[in-house]
């Protein structure tokens, strides 16, 4: 009895010192989420209703004072043909992208899980692209292409496929063409990661399942791989495509929108308006077209992500 | 009968030959026959059964399906159908989908591949699942459009492996009877992989023990639950496993149903004295736990006494117990493998 009483309060003690702070679980999502939250409010929620606001005002660099304008900033924007041009390009440079971003992804996502020697160093060299800053390949790319020293001229010349020189960035579909081929080998690693992911995610039954059934390379791959690992290439053509979309790093850097506002997209081209140009009002509206686009994005990725859980 | 699968002189190495997972492996598989590869876990029997997919290549040795050679060629032009474990349905296809995919290679008209996976349906009773997905089905389920995608093929051979392990207990044994049914129906060629002594003896026209690699008795149920080839196929095979007492560098093998009170042994018998120390009641039998003297060293064995023999066993004391002298097996006691019959004392009972 004696030593029940004894017993008793140390028994206590133990469970004061065991129940912390950490083992209540409504206190910590909240400490858990304020950091996100915070951020998301800061730097997304606080910036986007910024750019409406300023939509509609007459804020410039130069005279920050808020002044209601109406629809006038829309207006103008409509007005001038290099704003059609980098939507129409925004578009064209998204989808092209999209696709041989996919493609090459696809094809990249199979050497990575294939079995080979080396494959360590084949993995880092693929992932390099994708770690570099953009800021620093594109300028990488900028003198690859070159229009007097590109050493790719200087290979198509020497194995006498071109006379004269390319001028990559000098011409607008050439330009263009390198604009894609930049994103393009940027985004491809992290494509080919996401894909790379679903592939494993494939029981090793299903696979030897259809080889006993006949299948050969092509029927696996369109019947069983693809169909199969559908919501993660899903997943990897929208993050790509809301890079491409929202990405004016590449075109900046390598074009700067030129030859004559032939490559500008809508970032780029928002960008030098409203930071360049100092016109914030006309940035702004120009930016807002984003918006719905990348909410669409959004709920696309959402849905498929939510089709490869029932899956 | 024609031998539908051969495989000779077959070892398969991995990790660079440290580990033989088949290891000189001889069998002949005849037309229409049901054949069991039944081991412990690890003892190489899937193994065996993909080198006959065409899933793994043999490092040495042959592999003959239908008469010609198949080494190194895929298992699409192999033509046999495997039932995997998992069942390995393809979660994106319907049933009917499922089915139809072997035919794809074909080249038949949609019309003729639709009809071949209707009737395979119909006789497996699944066909009103035909428009579900895989996740949609019973476990019981699965396993008919396994079986049926693997029949509609008509291959030369099935290729299960343990296609019952993922069924409950209820449904494995309902599953098993099924699963024989169905091969005496459709007489296709069929390789059994399992683990599970009971659906070996039950399935097989012939059971293939295996162990570490090696084929160690080839036959009959019940040839090699009489008869074992050695020791290992004496102890894995039966519940309780066949009693092993040593004598003289020899080990006497007799089954547990064989050792019973004297006066339920006929003929000529060998008397053990069986100082028994507990009894389990097993669905009607009685598994009696103790150790044996005068057959050889004093050594634990277990009898099992059918409801018939209702004579009183007490743990704790001594009991006159017999073995029928055709009942008794001899093994080498280094080697493990049956060796000739040696002296014991008999008597007349």
């Amino acid at each position: 009895m004696a030593e029940l009483v004894r017993d008793a309060p140390r028994r206590q003690e133990l469970d004061g010192t065991r129940r912390r702070l950490a083992d209540r679980d409504g206190f910590l999502a909240w400490i858990f989420l304020v950091p996100t939250v915070v951020y998301i409010i800061v730097l997304v929620a606080i910036p986007f209703f910024l750019a409406i606001a300023f939509a509609f005002s007459d804020v410039t660099a130069g005279n920050p004072s808020y002044d209601w304008v109406g629809l006038e900033n829309f207006s103008r924007v409509f007005d001038d043909p290099v704003f059609w041009q980098a939507l129409r390009n925004t578009f064209v440079f998204t989808a092209i992208s999209m696709v041989l971003i996919v493609v090459f992804g696809k094809v990249l996502a199979m050497v990575l899980v294939a079995d080979f020697r080396g494959k360590w160093l084949v993995r880092f060299l693929v992932l390099l692209p994708w770690t570099t800053p953009v800021a620093l390949s594109s300028i990488t790319w900028l003198w690859l292409l070159h229009s007097i020293y590109s050493p790719i001229d200087w290979v198509l010349r020497n194995v006498g496929l071109i006379e004269d020189n390319s001028y990559f960035l000098g011409k607008p579909a050439l330009a263009m063409g390198s604009v894609i081929a930049v994103h393009v080998w940027r985004l491809v690693p992290l494509a080919a990661v996401i894909m790379m992911v679903g592939i494993l995610s494939i029981p090793d039954d299903l696979i030897e399942a259809s080889r006993i059934d006949g299948a050969g390379f092509w029927r696996r791959l369109f019947e069983i791989t693809i169909p199969l690992t559908f919501p993660l290439i899903a997943v990897a053509a929208l993050f790509g495509a809301i890079f491409t979309f929202t990405d004016m790093a590449v075109v900046y850097v390598l074009t700067g929108g030129g030859p004559t506002n032939s490559t500008h997209v809508l970032a780029s081209w928002s960008f030098v308006r409203g930071i360049g140009g100092g016109d914030i009002g006309q940035g702004a509206v120009i930016a807002l077209f984003l918006f719905p686009l990348l909410l669409a994005a959004a709920i696309l990725i959402l849905r498929s992500v939510r089709k490869m859980e029932t899956i | 009968m024609s031998v539908t699968v051969e495989v000779s002189n077959l070892i398969k190495q991995f990790d660079g030959g440290h580990v033989r997972a088949i290891d000189d492996v001889n069998l002949a598989i005849e037309e229409g026959e049901y054949l069991v590869l039944l081991g412990p876990s690890g003892c190489g029997k899937t193994t065996l059964l993909r080198t006959i997919a065409g899933l793994e290549q043999p490092t040495s040795g042959d592999v003959l399906i239908a008469g010609s050679v198949v080494n190194g060629l895929p298992p699409r032009v192999r033509k046999v159908a495997m039932v995997f474990q998992s069942y390995a349905l393809y979660p994106h296809k319907t049933v009917l989908a499922n089915i139809v995919f072997p035919l794809k290679p074909e080249k038949l008209p949609k019309q003729e591949r639709e009809s071949k996976a209707r009737w395979a349906a119909e006789l497996l009773g699944i066909d009103q699942l035909l428009d579900r997905k895989p996740r949609q089905l019973s476990g019981g389920e699965r396993q008919r459009v396994a079986l049926a995608r693997a029949l509609v093929r008509a291959p030369h051979v099935f290729l299960l492996d343990e296609p019952l392990s993922n069924l409950d207990a209820k449904l494995r044994a309902s599953a098993r009877d099924e699963l024989k049914r169905f091969q005496q129906r459709v007489g296709t060629t069929t390789v059994y992989v399992t683990h599970d002594q009971a659906e070996a003896m039950g399935l097989g026209d012939r059971i293939a023990v295996m162990d570490k690699g090696k084929l160690r008795q080839l036959g009959h149920p019940v040839e090699v639950y009489d008869d074992p080839a050695d020791t290992f196929v004496a102890t894995f095979i039966g519940s309780p496993p066949m009693n092993l007492v040593p004598r003289d560098g020899t080990l006497v093998g007799f089954r547990p149903e064989h050792l019973l009170p004297v006066s339920h042994v006929t003929g000529e018998r060998v008397d053990v004295t069986f100082h028994v120390d507990r009894i389990e009641h097993l669905s009607g039998d009685r598994h009696v736990y103790g150790t044996v003297s005068g057959l050889g060293e004093e050594n634990r064995v277990i009898a099992r006494l059918p409801a018939t023999v209702t004579d009183p066993v007490t743990p704790g004391e001594a009991h006159a117990f017999g073995v029928n002298i055709d009942r008794l097996r001899f093994f080498g006691a280094e080697s493990g493998t049956r060796t000739e019959p040696i002296r014991v004392d008999a008597k007349h009972g």
